[in-house]
Formats: structure tokens, sequence, C-alpha cells
């Protein structure tokens, strides 16, 4: 077997006598040679396990990371590379593909351009010897004397299933360099495995074991399995994006504002309501009045469905905390969005003021209900607004915020309805219309 | 009131923190979607040259790796539970000395606590990243202005440095939207790379006088590359504990502490005449300057120290702090995981926190502590003022 190659050092192999790791590494320079690569367009990356130290020995480029991740790794090489001309190859062990399976699903799947090769020895042998998922059913490790009680995966049909263009199965015996060769040239995702014995902990384990034997016993079938052309991964590079500061709308001052100092808003409804355009919508509208404005929302995971709530500050001077311990005004317009702000409501100071909708249980009668219907105690005058009937549920939010506006007038309500007019949903909707009162 | 001559955008901070990113040259972005760092990977897969969604977190870090190895300059932004899982392949990167930017958006824990709710509660976490004491460098924004300057510093650290650079933030500085003004927006150029430039003997991590090593992508044909996350020598090769190899890991931390020097932010509003120094770091520092504000504003005198800079330690922190008899240093987090790392888990008599979990700190809560101080028997008021002491809060 022994060949010469310009991949490999002169160095001695670092393995056991009997390993089959040496011959993975002579094989792989072997076929090297006869693919065409120089050392220097070869990428070599290594997992972690006995297999792992074979950097030293190799003249190509090498990479040494960790322990079941050297085929993500080494998908990042080769997208970022984004070469065919490049060869990269990754040397990993059964012990690094029961770790990182979801690598080599991920890297077949998306077809990067890289082959994969396991040094399937059916255990970890750096380790001590403990079994692997492709450890076959009955066979001894010496953690495990009593043998595997289960099927191995089988890491070459789960390639072939997830896509990769070529696998194929060797038992590690002999000159094996003419496979190797073929799966190095394929384009795309390829994967040898490599069915190999651990000359320290198998063969101790078994006795007379024969790696031939094993294969057979097991169904590790030595065969192609797999030689398409997938479509091969190419990595998008689009220098042209946008800048998202030239996509951002400038508000400039139409309108002016006599507020005096930061009003807290907290507009609580149901999610698919609006609530957090409306929010948005008003905040922009300040601006137009020369206001400085922040808004933040809050609603569930599942944004589709229970409460959202928008938290609106807007001030005179510049803003810097954007927190709401306790807000000056309150505009409730669903019982989603009362549930949400029961804890706001309590804590409001007399001078607040709440807006409730008239689908909500009037206030006057939370306090002869149970505790699971009323609403908390507010210190703070509560007043009813027909806010669903009169704009519909879409709208209610919108609806709201302009009703109050209208009252408080913190800036010209013809701020808010220029921007709703202005705004995506102007062709669609009448504003004007939501402005009477 | 806003002055006419602003260019006002209502936007929020992931906008201008990934604007400011590409800009600086950082061109790829590898993530997977966490709250609250969704709308960093939202506007990413709109502006970056090339964008990843990544099947999980440690997967991201592998691939940054990858593409940083190949020249690239990857970015990704997640939340404690990705972080966690990046953990080992953050060490990984630190070792191989990749460029790269983790953008960690804090969010409440422990575990997936609550996604939507936000924290400072990952900062002790960063202390401790790298196995062995070595230091990851963390910068960390407070404010809008911050997003947009130190994103670009982070790319620069990076590269400069040849590490993974983490930029800290929270979910209230990246989620909320807020005015702001163009205007305020500084140039930002891409970073310029310096590579190899010798002949043909390259040893991948042999350092520069700034003990940085040159970089060599994977695509360069002339010098072999080798990068490996274990204990290694110049030449990249696998040295188990020998002297040579145990000096290159160390290197890795000296090299972050020679260089940082450089990047120390930090805001510094020195009153003349204070005995008390605010300190505060991230959403807390926003509070925390519109209280030293309002102290002001009601006669008395307060200075604020906002650290942007938070790892490794910048010196003049100390050397600031030390000018002041009292120092109360604000975060939400329930135990003041920035105190703890500047003095221990017993802060000094005289060093006191202002702590919160789950909830905001506003910034009555900090005039209060002030307040507290201030109003104290023997109270120092005042530079000059006799010492007295304060307990310190849990």
């Amino acid at each position: 077997m022994k060949e010469s190659s310009v991949f490999l050092t002169s160095s001695p192999l670092p393995f056991c006598s009997g390993c089959g790791h040496t011959l993975v590494a002579e094989n792989t320079g072997k076929a090297l040679n006869k693919s065409g690569f120089s050392p220097l367009d070869v990428i070599l990356v290594t997992d972690i396990g006995c297999h792992g130290i074979i950097d030293k020995s190799f003249n190509t480029h090498t990479v040494h990371g960790l322990h079941g991740r050297s085929v993500a790794l080494a998908s990042g090489i080769s997208a970022g590379l984004n070469n065919p001309e490049k060869k990269v190859i990754v040397f990993i062990g059964d012990g690094g593909v029961s770790i990182g399976m979801q690598h080599i699903l991920d890297a077949a799947h998306n077809n990067y351009n890289m082959t994969v090769v396991v040094h399937n020895n059916m255990l970890y042998g750096m380790t001590g010897g403990q079994p692997s998922e492709l450890t076959p059913m009955g066979f001894k490790t010496p953690t495990l004397p009593q043998g595997v009680d289960h099927p191995n995966h089988d890491i070459c049909k789960l390639a072939v299933t997830a896509g990769a263009n070529y696998v194929r199965r060797i038992t590690g015996i002999g000159d094996y360099s003419e496979f190797f060769a073929e799966a190095f040239m394929h384009p795309g995702f390829s994967l040898l495995e490599v069915l190999e014995n651990c000359p320290s902990y198998a063969q101790k384990a078994n006795p007379g074991i024969k790696i031939k034997n094993i294969a057979a016993e097991s169904g590790y079938e030595e065969k192609l399995f797999a030689s398409g052309d997938r479509k091969i991964y190419k990595t998008r590079i689009n220098t042209g994006t946008k800048s998202l500061i030239d996509e951002s709308k400038c508000i400039a001052p139409a309108y002016s504002s006599q507020l005096e100092k930061p009003v807290r808003i907290m507009l609580s409804g149901s999610a698919g309501e609006g609530v957090q355009n409306a929010a948005e919508f008003f905040a922009k509208a300040a601006i137009k009045s020369g206001l400085h404005a922040t808004k933040k929302g809050s609603y569930p995971v599942t944004v589709g469905v229970g409460f959202s709530s928008a938290e609106i500050i807007i001030s005179p001077e510049e803003i810097f905390f954007s927190g709401f311990p306790v807000p000056d005004i309150l505009i409730i317009t669903s019982q989603d969005g009362l549930d949400y702000a029961r804890g706001s409501l309590s804590s409001m100071k007399p001078e607040g003021r709440v807006f409730i909708d008239n689908s909500i249980i009037p206030p006057a009668l939370w306090n002869s209900r149970s505790a699971n219907s009323t609403g908390p105690a507010s210190s703070s005058t509560i007043t009813s607004h027909d806010f669903r009937g009169r704009a519909g549920r879409k709208n209610a939010a919108l609806y709201s915020l302009a009703y109050y506006l209208n009252i408080a007038k913190f800036f010209p309500p013809e701020a808010f309805l220029e921007t709703l007019t202005e705004s995506r949903l102007g062709e669609k909707i009448n504003f004007k219309g939501m402005f009477t009162f | 009131m806003i002055p006419s001559s602003q260019k006002t955008v209502f936007i929020d901070g992931s906008l201008l923190v990934t604007e400011s990113l590409v800009r600086a040259g950082a061109d790829v972005f590898i993530g997977y979607p966490i709250t609250p760092a969704n709308l960093l990977y939202l506007y990413s897969s709109r502006r970056f040259p090339t964008f990843i969604a990544a099947p999980d977190e440690i997967t991201t870090l592998q691939l940054m790796s990858g593409y940083s190895a190949a020249g690239r300059i990857p970015v990704t932004a997640t939340s404690f539970p990705g972080y966690a899982l990046m953990l080992e392949s953050i060490n990984m990167a630190y070792m191989m000395e990749l460029p790269m930017v983790v953008i960690l958006v804090q969010r409440l824990g422990p575990a997936t606590g609550t996604a939507t709710g936000g924290a400072q509660g990952d900062l002790a976490l960063l202390n401790g990243t790298i196995s062995g004491g070595l230091t990851l460098p963390v910068v960390s924004i407070s404010g809008p202005h911050d997003g947009w300057v130190l994103a670009a510093k982070a790319v620069e650290m990076a590269v400069q440095m040849r590490t993974p650079v983490i930029l800290l933030t929270s979910k209230e500085e990246m989620m909320t939207m807020f005015s702001f003004d163009l205007n305020a927006l500084e140039e930002i150029k891409p970073v310029t790379r310096k590579y190899f430039k010798g002949g043909d003997s390259y040893k991948p991590y042999l350092p520069d006088e700034n003990l940085v090593p040159a970089f060599v992508p994977l695509t360069d044909k002339n010098h072999q590359v080798r990068l490996t996350a274990s204990t290694h020598d110049t030449c990249g090769i696998l040295q188990n504990t020998a002297k040579e190899a145990l000096e290159n890991s160390v290197r890795l931390h000296k090299k972050i502490i020679k260089n940082s020097s450089g990047y120390s932010f930090y805001d510094l509003e020195e009153e003349k005449g204070a005995g008390t120094l605010i300190v505060s770091w991230g959403i807390t520092a926003l509070a925390a300057k519109e209280a030293a504000g309002r102290i002001r504003k009601e006669g008395k005198k307060v200075s604020l120290l906002i650290t942007k800079t938070l790892l490794p330690v910048p010196d003049v922190y100390y050397n600031i702090m030390a000018r002041y008899k009292k120092v109360i240093i604000a975060e939400e987090n329930l135990t003041g995981q920035y105190r703890q790392i500047l003095f221990g888990s017993k802060s000094p008599d005289n060093i006191t926190g202002v702590n919160k979990f789950g909830k905001m700190i506003s910034p009555e809560e900090i005039m209060e502590k002030f307040e507290e101080i201030y109003y104290a028997p023997n109270a120092c008021r005042q530079a000059g003022d006799k010492f007295s002491q304060i307990v310190p809060s849990a």
C-alpha cells in the first residue's frame, strides 16, 4: 500500500500498530495524488478522536475542531471558500458521527462541496472503548462487555436519505484509494464510511473478531449507495443590498406641540387588532409635531392570539429611560387588554386617566362581581367609551388614540390624521371618518 | 422640541446595529432566530451580502468559524439559551483566533425564562466564557447612538485582535422604537484587514509585536494554514502542555489585554465637587443618565460613568471611581454582576449597588439610593467630605 504522496509528510503515521486509521491516511494521500489537486487546494478538517491527531502528517491546510462538529465547521469552510476548485475533506470517527449526526444530515441536505470520511471502528477509541451509535448489535466494548443490545444507525443510508451526492461503504483493508479518488472528484457532498477494527479495544473485547464477519452480521453492506448529480451548494453574495438607513423615512416637523413634560400612554388590546401599528403611527404623529417619542410592544410569543399592548412615551425633551413603571394614560380596548393591564391599572396615580371600551364590564359593576370578573381598583378616573362599536374591532386601537388625542390635545389631531393618510393604510381606510367624535 | 434641522426617523436599535456592522465590513450573518434577537436576524437577512439561516446555535458558531477561516467576517445574534449552546464553539474560535462578532441580546432567565422580558443577567457568564480565566472582549451598548458606533468598533476589534468579540445589549435596546436624528450618525469606514506579507515561512500562530498572528485565509495557495482548537505550538501542531504551546495559550489572553487599551469606550460626566459617582451599563445606563440629570436639577452634585467596554475592565474605571467617596453601581440583575467583577463578592463599604430582577430599574430607584446616601448621617455630599460608611445592598 505504501506510496509516497506530496499530501503526506515523511514522518511515520501516529496510530497504533494494526489500526485502520493508518490505511485511511495512506489511501487519502494516494487518492489525492490521482485527483489533480495540489496540497494547498485541500483543506483537511479533523474531529476529536484518534483519527484527529493526523493533522501534522498532512501537507494540506489543516483544521482541527471539536468533537462531532467537524462537518459543520467544514460546511462553513466549504461555503466560505465557495470554490469548486478547492477540496474540503473531513475526517471523523463513529463517535463524532454519533455526536454530530445532524451536521452530517444538514451538509448532505445542503449538498456542500466536501467529502466526509467516517472512520468507523465501532467504538470511542480515545476514551477507553465506549459504544457509539454505529456500534453493531452484539458487539462488545470494554465498557459494555455484554454487548450492545440494539441495532446501529446506518450513516450511509441516512446520508442518502438526506440527499448526499455520493455515498460508499468500504471495508478498510488494503488499497481502496480508487474509491476515495472517485468520491473526492464527485461534485457536492460525498461520504465514505470505512469499517475498521480497533486493535486496542475491539479485538480485546471481541477475541478473534474479523471486520468482514462483523460487517456481514450487522448488515453493514460494502457498496456504493448513491452517485448522483444534485446541484451543489453555492453561497449567495449580494454586495448591492440597500442601506437600511436610506430606507427609513424621515419625519419632518410640520406641526407643533405645547406639551411641557413627558407623557406615558399605555394602549392595551387584543392581538390582531392593530395595537402595535396604531401606537407606531401615534408616535410618528408626535414626532411630526416636534416631540420625541418611544414605543415598545408586549405580546405573547404566539403573536396572533391573546393580548397586545404598546407603551408610548411622548416628550418635549430627549427620552433616555424608555421604561414604563406607571402609565399616565391607560387605554383599554378589549378584555384581553384589561387582563394584561390589571397591574398597571392598579398602580396608576389619581391624576392618571383610564379609558375603557364599552364591551368590557362597566367599572361601576366591578366591585359587585367576583374577583375574577372584576377590574382591579384604580385611583385614576375611569371613562367608558364605545371604541369597538364606533370603529370596529380592527380599528378600535387607532380610534381610541385619536379619541383621546382630541381630548388631550398633546399635539394637533391633524398630525395624526395626516400620518395615517400618508401611511400604507391610507388608501384602504377612510381615516377622516374616524376623526369625528 | 425637535429642531427642524434634524433628520428624524422612528426606528429601533437593531436597525442601527445591523447597518453599522455591514458598513464596517462584516459580510455574512449566520443565525438561528431567537427572541429578542429576531429583529437583528430580520434586518440582516435584507442587508448582509450573505445571510445563512442555521438550524441551531452550535451549527451557527461552527459555520461562522468556517467562513471566518475562509476570510469572511461573520456575525450572529442570540440570547442566553443560544449563547449557552455556543459556548464550546466560541472557545474554539477564540483558540483558532478567528474574527467574528456575537451579539448577545439579554433576556430574562434562568433557562428559557421570559423570552420577551429584558434583563442584564449574562455578564458573569461572559466573564467566565473562556476556560482558564482568559478574557473575551465584551462591549456593551447604552443607547441608540452606541449601537451605531460600537457595532462597527466590535468588527474592528474582532479583525485587529483576531478574536470573537461580544456585543452586549438587551431586549429593550434592540426592540424599542425611538425618534432618532440621522445627523448624529458618523461615517463608518470598512475595517482594513492585515494579511501575512512575509516570505515562505508562515507560522500560523507566530505573533507580531501586538501579540496578534498575521492572518492567512484558507484560500491561500502559498502558505500552509493550520488551525486548531487544542493546545498548540506556533505552527498550529497539537502539543499537550509543552512550554511553547502553553505560552501560546496565555498569549491569547495577553493579546486581548494589550490591544484593548485602544478600545476603552465609556462616557464620563464629572461634576466638580460631587462626592457620589453613579456607574451603570447597558439599558440601566439610560435610567442612570436620566437620574443624574434630575438630581442635578434639584441642585445636588453627582457624577456619572457609563461603562461600555466591560471586559477586559479598563484600568481607567478604577482611577475614576477612586476619585469618589461613594459609588453606586446600577444594573438589572439580582446580585450586581459587574460590581462583583469589579470588586469581588464582597464590595468595599463605599461601593453599593442598585439591582433588580425581572423589571427595568427606573431613574427614581437610582435617585432613591442617591438620596439615601446624600441624607445619611455624616453623609458625604461633596468630594472633600469625611468618609461615612454605607452598608452594601445584597
